[in-house]
């Protein structure tokens, strides 16, 4: 689904090398867990990925279903079933999350030439996710993510998710700001969308994620690469000690 | 579930956004010109030309010698200097001043009679000029509850109004709806009292010409305690060369009664400009309404600034009675060069004025514009919403004047006023005045600029949208304080021209 090869990233302001060689496959039906001290790139390899600007690509490849991205605009990856979770979803005055959503799942139709969603289709659909989030009607009305508290605006992602069904899913600490029992709404959305043909890349720094979403592979990236690829046991191994050694055995 | 239903209106409005800037690919919709046979008034501006107009008008004697006086006047003083627009010095002897299509010259009785080549024109730009339910040019979309509405159109086509709709309906309800030049024939003691009463002669340069020379325009008086039974609109077209507009637009509603109007303006690709400069005057009795609304989409002038139309306007509504109100929502979006500041006089007890403003300016066009609220009643209340958006090489200007004279206890004005910039060559400026002389009224003041914001696009086009449909999204968001105050079927068109107006601005 996902190839990631030999990926090198410069800021392109400075010359300033963030991902130094990032290799990684996802395979479709797969969860990838992904995890590393701030500031190691993750969030950088999550913005490359989706195609957005300030970075330079100076090394390497990145395909989705065997389609070279790297030369998409972002909203041809969106439309090749590229999803992002943001860590800091951004806030859109003025437009409210229903005409986002909407707007957003319609583009993405009209790209792929599929017909766009008739209205009664579209308010039948959003209705039945938000409700399994526990999105209430008086949050869709609201403008994208203003005032939104942190926890419903990671809901509020994963709401977008669902309605765009993407192929390939990469979720940047979506557990991050989440109480108990949304970490668990979350965790059951992302499950329920788990399937043969999809992927996922999830960004954590916790295992509790872990506990809800079961990764299939987790791997360790530290100062712009990965460095370790092993089971659910690698993120039990963090949480319970730290990066410490893994960097010390790799180094 | 009541909330979804509003929101679902509001997708509908989103969606036609998004389709028009697929559809239209970035040109002015409205470019193209009639080919029709006109007649015209010599070239230049003279007291004969004046008179001349009086005549093709077929008006009595006070009507020509009221153009004359304001002609004597134009004559003697200069054109004004202080606003931030800058446009090469107007010949005003190098252009006509009467523009009317032949086919016109015997007046039509009814639509019937009218000029198909005309009707086509009007069609064309969506504003067929049958007696029918919607108000053209929107097409009924599927989230849309349209409902009964009927919209009577007056259309002015160059110097004259080709015809009225809906006049009769309009007439069992004891409303006056007709042009100008006809009122002045059929209503002249209704015009003699109130032409001139909010914007004198003297006002200042452009009104002072308009006086002399406005050719033709739409009239509006409402009864007494009348509820308007549609919405009322007036559709400006220029089409012919080398030609000014000058309309003149004079609304009274009496005691008790309410009226929504619009107004909509549109005119040909030229590459040399045109210049429109109107005059509207609002006069509002006791415990009266007035909405006046505007869609302003004369064309700008091409990428290098070439052509365009000047938009010099004066705009002004007199809310004399007790608790009349007016509420001006303007929508910015075409000309080259515009001056304009819908003002209202709050001089009844507990009157009240609101101003809603979009401005958009793109590539080399200039936008000076904003309002003034004069408070001279106790207790009057004025609200101002402006939203500047600026794209390309263009300045955009926000001039407001807030004023409360001594007399103006207790009065309340709240402003808000934001500038968005689309990339670095283009200006936003807000020149606000504050004149405070009584010690019981107070003024609130806020305004912002911001830049279209780079996370804001991406997040919209990381979900699928193109980087054009980004923006219009985000601008649309930025303007919809102003947007939902417009009528739902003006809102729809506005969002469009939001869309439209800022294509080419990004990439
Ligand atoms: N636009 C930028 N300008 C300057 N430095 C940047 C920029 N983007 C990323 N960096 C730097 O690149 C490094 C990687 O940042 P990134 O956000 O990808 O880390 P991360 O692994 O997601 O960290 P965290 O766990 O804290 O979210 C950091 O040192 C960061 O400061
Ligand atoms: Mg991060």
């Amino acid at each position: 689904m996902l190839k990631i090869k030999n990926l090198r990233v410069n800021l392109e302001d400075e010359n300033k090398e963030i991902l130094k060689g990032v290799d990684l496959t996802v395979e479709a039906g797969k969860v990838h867990a992904i995890m590393g001290p701030n500031g190691s790139g993750k969030s950088t390899l999550s913005y490359v990925l989706s195609g957005k600007d300030g970075y330079e690509v100076v090394g390497g490849s990145v395909s989705l279903n065997d389609e070279d991205i790297l030369e998409m605009e972002p909203e041809e990856r969106a439309a090749a079933g590229l999803f992002l979770a943001f860590q800091y979803p951004v806030e859109i005055p003025g437009v409210g999350n229903m005409t986002f959503l909407r707007t957003a799942v319609n583009a993405q139709r009209k790209a792929r030439g599929d017909k766009e969603m008739s209205s009664t289709e579209f308010l039948k659909e959003v209705r039945e996710r938000a409700k399994s989030l526990q999105i209430d009607a008086e949050m869709l009305k609201r403008p994208v993510n203003v005032g939104f508290s942190g926890g419903e605006k990671k809901r509020n992602e994963i709401l977008q998710m669902a309605m765009l069904e993407p192929k390939m899913c990469i979720l940047d600490e979506t557990d991050s700001g989440l109480d108990v029992d949304a970490m668990k709404l979350v965790s059951e959305g992302v499950n329920s969308l788990r399937d043969a043909g999809r992927g996922f890349l999830v960004i954590t720094h916790y295992q509790r994620l872990l506990d809800h979403i079961k990764p299939d592979v987790v791997h360790i990236m530290a100062n712009g690469r990965i460095v370790k690829t092993g089971g659910p046991e690698l993120a039990l191994e963090v949480e319970n000690n730290g990066y410490s050694e893994i960097l010390a055995e790799v180094a | 579930m009541a909330n979804f239903e509003s929101v679902e209106v509001k997708e509908g409005v989103d969606q036609e956004t998004v389709d028009a800037v697929r559809e239209v690919g970035g040109a002015y919709k409205y470019g193209w010109e009639t080919d029709i046979e006109m007649e015209y008034a010599p070239k230049g501006l003279n007291s004969d030309i004046v008179k001349l107009i009086s005549d093709k008008n077929e008006e009595p004697e006070w009507m020509t010698d009221w153009r004359i006086k304001a002609f004597n006047r134009w004559e003697k003083i200069k054109e004004p200097k202080w606003s931030m627009v800058n446009y090469p010095e107007i010949d005003f002897q190098d252009q006509y001043y009467y523009a009317r299509p032949k086919s016109m010259t015997e007046k039509p009785k009814s639509l019937d009679e009218v000029d198909p080549k005309l009707l086509a024109t009007y069609e064309k730009l969506g504003i067929p000029l049958k007696e029918q339910m919607l108000l053209a040019g929107v097409e009924a979309s599927d989230d849309i509850e349209q409902g009964e509405r009927k919209v009577a159109v007056d259309a002015v086509f160059d110097s004259v109004s080709v015809g009225t709709t809906f006049q009769k309906e309009l007439k069992s309800a004891g409303v006056i709806f007709c042009s100008i030049s006809e009122a002045i024939r059929e209503h002249p003691e209704l015009v003699k009292k109130y032409l001139g009463s909010v914007v004198p002669v003297t006002d200042n340069y452009y009104a002072t010409l308009n006086s002399a020379v406005f050719s033709d325009g739409s009239f509006v008086y409402i009864p007494p305690g009348v509820r308007c039974p549609m919405e009322l609109s007036t559709y400006f077209r220029i089409n012919a060369e080398n030609t000014g507009q000058f309309e003149r637009t004079l609304i009274i509603a009496d005691k008790g009664s309410y009226v929504s109007y619009l107004e909509g303006c549109t005119a040909p690709k030229r590459d040399t400009a045109q210049l429109h400069a109107a005059v509207v005057e609002i006069i509002i009795e006791e415990d009266a309404e007035v909405k006046y609304s505007t869609v302003q989409n004369w064309y700008p002038g091409d990428e290098d600034g070439n052509g365009g139309i000047y938009n010099f306007v004066t705009k002004r509504a007199d809310c004399r009675g007790d608790r009349s109100k007016v509420m001006w929502t303007q929508v910015e979006t075409g000309s080259a060069v515009t001056w304009k500041y819908p003002s209202c006089i709050l001089r009844g007890d507990d009157s009240q004025g609101e101003f809603y403003s979009i401005a958009i300016t793109n590539n080399h066009q200039q936008a000076d514009t904003g309002t003034k609220m004069v408070h001279l009643g106790k207790n009057t209340k004025s609200r101002i919403v402006s939203k500047g958006i600026s794209a390309g090489f263009a300045q955009n200007t926000y001039r407001g004047l807030v004023s409360m004279h001594p007399k103006a206890k207790n009065s309340r004005n709240y402003t808000q006023c934001d500038s968005l910039l689309i990339g670095d060559k283009c200006g936003a400026h807000t020149v606000p005045y504050i004149e405070v002389k009584n010690n019981s009224s107070r003024v609130e003041h806020e305004a912002t600029t911001s830049k279209v914001d780079d996370d804001q696009l991406f997040y919209c086009r990381q979900r699928g949208m193109d980087e054009e449909e980004a923006v219009a999204l985000v601008v649309n968001g930025f303007c919809k304080d102003v947007l939902q105050a417009l009528p739902m079927e003006f809102a729809m068109e506005a969002q469009q021209l939001v869309a439209i107006s800022l294509e080419g601005s990004v990439g």
